[in-house]
């Protein structure tokens, strides 16, 4: 009956993947019916339009004071941090910031590793990096426990295990974890609950992501409904948080917005069940909390980014997820289709960043340019100007200097030979008139095949008389 | 060159020739709509706390140990972790014993590594203190110490949490105005909005997910 593809294991391009996920009933169900309830929620939780439009241009504004500053905060969180007893630390790569984590980890003489939700540590492969060095890295998020359990990658940023159904996870449990087959929800979570609390007990090290790093305090903010990030942060002796540059914000005050911003547009609560907000390691008199944290700050592409004014903009995501729960591209294919840590309208403009073009690009075309996505982003992201210019960014020549990580991805002389001749075609009558003469005149010869296009249409075949024409034909008659 | 010199050296290039952008935080917007009579604080947090599977109850400040009592009971809990050296903590002992009640006491005394083992998987309850409430997004706020540590919160399916009904604030921005947080934060600062709960399989709405499975709050009346 299921007849769901193993998205993971295609490894050919964005459309190939694309062909496989839309035959997929199972899948387009499964992701149907999760971003129905996922738009209604947010919208449920932003009852007032006027409310939420000043609380977006807030959340642009915090953002974009935040960006504008960015190598001052860092320095001045760095600062606050240490001084807080937190050990901080840069990477440039997803190389370097896993020879980091590793290093931190091997000092503990450390083989087990539980770990909060983290988009960074999957753009990072984590996972498999301590793996090869006999380093148990195991998620605790539910739905990236699921997802990890059966060798996937999370299909949504918010909801990793999104394009599973309860029978799918019971399955999984049964085969994996050697319990009874169950398909009760509540079961299935204490399953997992059971599981992982005795990891929890034994991990010698605890991962986690930051949702908003404060410079004023030396803050690192954390939300979650779980409570596995509070643990990941609080039982093991050690916390490592790993975390993009782009974070920091300035102030304690400026979360408030961006906080409430974050929590209604993902999931449509007024607040997650957890807010954690870390400032230091155990101190003398306490009893409990890692008696180290250290952060590590992650650059990969970012700085990239920041580098362009316009593209600038991308950092300003606090990773809600909307654009995907928005998104009429990302709902019919699901996450896996993307290849890349990201998904979605927000997975389009950053990844490429982040891998560059060469590896994601068909990426910036993946999108109708609805809009849908920059009509919800808390932050006010204009995705769609985004998916554009990175377009033009995909096509440009060498010597057009393309500004982002392997610009001129799509770049092709015969494409370009081509539109030449289209614009010679159209700026020039006497041409104009030939082509059309001989177009219609030599209709039957039309090339059959036509790219892309006669993949799913048949090929389109000149008229055998051109609207010139007819319309001349028309006027003469009407002169009469 | 290191790591970190290299990225803010790139970010500052970035930068040359701009300024930075002016703090134009306007905090009416994350006030205004969230501002509440005072009689109707505690309804509002009620009903969202509510709302998401938290039991409350309204009490003096007499009655409550008793209360404690009944819902281990009831529940058939055999013990409850808390705090000797609170104020709250003295008063439970007090009743506790007057009243001979039958769970045992338990208290976090010694270093999590010390019995990290029992505190994981045998105790049944906790209570703690909160430092206050916000009635904007039904949430306490936890200010963990060496009294009342960081996994007292966590670990217990059963968390009960005091509050003082004279200390819940309309929003986190009059909260963090209030207590002056910008000023020093503690290791670990706390908002709690319910048990803890997981909507990843099939967003079926689950509780008791790695945190308490339950949260009782306690609005303790002033009178």
């Amino acid at each position: 009956m299921s007849q769901r593809i193993p998205v993971t294991e295609l490894t050919d391009s964005f459309r190939g993947r694309a062909v496989g996920a839309l035959a997929d009933n199972q899948l387009r169900t499964n992701f149907r019916v999760a971003m129905d309830s996922l738009m209604k929620k947010r919208a449920d939780a932003f009852p007032d339009e006027e409310e939420r439009e000043g609380l977006r241009e807030l959340g642009n504004h915090i953002k974009a004071r935040a960006l504008s500053r960015l190598p001052d905060l860092l320095e001045q969180l760095e600062a606050k941090l240490t001084a807080n007893g937190v050990h901080v630390h840069w990477a440039e790569t997803t190389e370097d910031a896993n020879r980091i984590v590793h290093s931190i980890i091997e000092a503990q003489k450390g083989t087990q590793v539980v770990k909060g939700k983290s988009m960074v540590s999957e753009e990072m492969e984590m996972n498999d990096f301590l793996a090869e060095r006999n380093i148990e890295c195991l998620e605790s998020d539910m739905g990236e426990y699921i997802v990890q359990l059966d060798g996937e990658k999370p299909s949504h940023i918010i909801m990793p295990a999104i394009h599973k159904n309860r029978f799918q996870v019971a399955k999984l449990f049964h085969d994996k974890l050697g319990v009874d087959e169950t398909e009760d929800v509540n079961e299935l979570i204490q399953i997992g609950r059971r599981t992982l609390r005795q990891k929890f007990l034994e991990a010698d090290v605890g991962v986690s992501g930051v949702n908003f790093a404060i410079a004023e305090t030396g803050t690192l903010l954390l939300v979650e409904n779980e409570g596995n990030g509070r643990m990941s942060t609080t039982a093991p002796p050690v916390h490592i948080a790993v975390t993009g540059i782009e974070k920091v914000v300035e102030n304690l005050r400026d979360v408030v917005p961006l906080l409430s911003l974050l929590t209604r547009s993902a999931l449509g609560q007024p607040i997650t069940t957890y807010v954690n907000m870390i400032s230091g390691p155990r101190k003398a008199d306490e009893l409990d909390g890692p008696e180290e944290v250290h952060l590590v700050l992650l650059d990969n592409g970012r700085s990239g980014a920041f580098a362009d004014a316009q593209l600038r903009q991308t950092l300003n995501c606090i990773r809600c997820g909307a654009c995907m729960n928005h998104c009429p591209v990302y709902t019919r294919v699901g996450g896996h289709t993307y290849g890349e840590v990201y998904p979605g309208p927000i997975g389009k403009i950053i990844t490429p960043h982040m891998v560059g073009l060469h590896k994601v690009p068909d990426h910036p075309s993946a999108s109708s340019l609805c809009g849908a996505c920059g009509e919800v982003c808390p932050v006010k992201i204009p995705i769609p100007e985004m998916l554009q210019r990175l377009r033009q960014e995909n096509v440009k020549s060498p010597a057009e200097h393309p500004k982002v990580k392997d610009g001129g991805a799509k770049y092709s002389r015969k494409e370009r030979a081509l539109w030449r001749f289209w614009v010679t075609l159209n700026t020039s009558p006497g041409f104009y008139r030939l082509f059309l003469w001989a177009a219609t005149r030599f209709r039957k010869l039309a090339p059959k095949n036509v790219g892309p296009w006669t993949e799913n249409h048949t090929a389109p075949v000149p008229a055998r008389r051109s609207l010139h024409d007819l319309a001349k034909a028309h006027l003469n008659q009407g002169d009469r | 060159m290191s790591a970190r010199s290299n990225i803010l050296n790139k970010l500052r290039a970035g930068l040359a020739g701009t300024s930075p952008r002016p703090d134009d935080f306007d905090e009416s917007l994350v006030t205004r709509p969230w501002q509440y009579a005072p009689e109707d604080r505690i309804t509002r947090l009620r009903s969202l706390m509510e709302a998401v599977h938290t039991e409350v109850h309204q009490l003096t400040r007499a009655e409550w140990p008793a209360r404690v009592q009944l819902l281990l009971e009831q529940r058939g809990l055999s013990n409850l972790l808390y705090a000797p050296g609170t104020e709250h903590g003295r008063q439970l002992a007090e009743h506790w014993r007057h009243s001979a009640a039958k769970p045992d006491l338990l208290v976090y005394d010694r270093p999590v590594e010390d019995w990290k083992e029992e505190l994981f998987w045998n105790v049944d309850a906790s209570i703690t203190g909160t430092v206050g409430g916000i009635a904007a997004t039904g949430s306490l706020v936890l200010w963990p110490d060496r009294h009342e540590p960081r996994l007292m919160s966590l670990l217990p399916p059963l968390h009960i949490a005091l509050l003082r009904a004279s200390e819940v604030e309309d929003n986190l921005y009059g909260m963090m105005q209030k207590q002056n947080w910008s000023a020093g934060l503690p290791t670990n600062l706390l908002l709690v909005s319910g048990p803890s709960k997981t909507a990843d399989i099939e967003q079926v709405l689950a509780y008791g997910a790695h945190g308490p499975k339950e949260l009782v709050v306690l609005i303790l009346e002033d009178a």
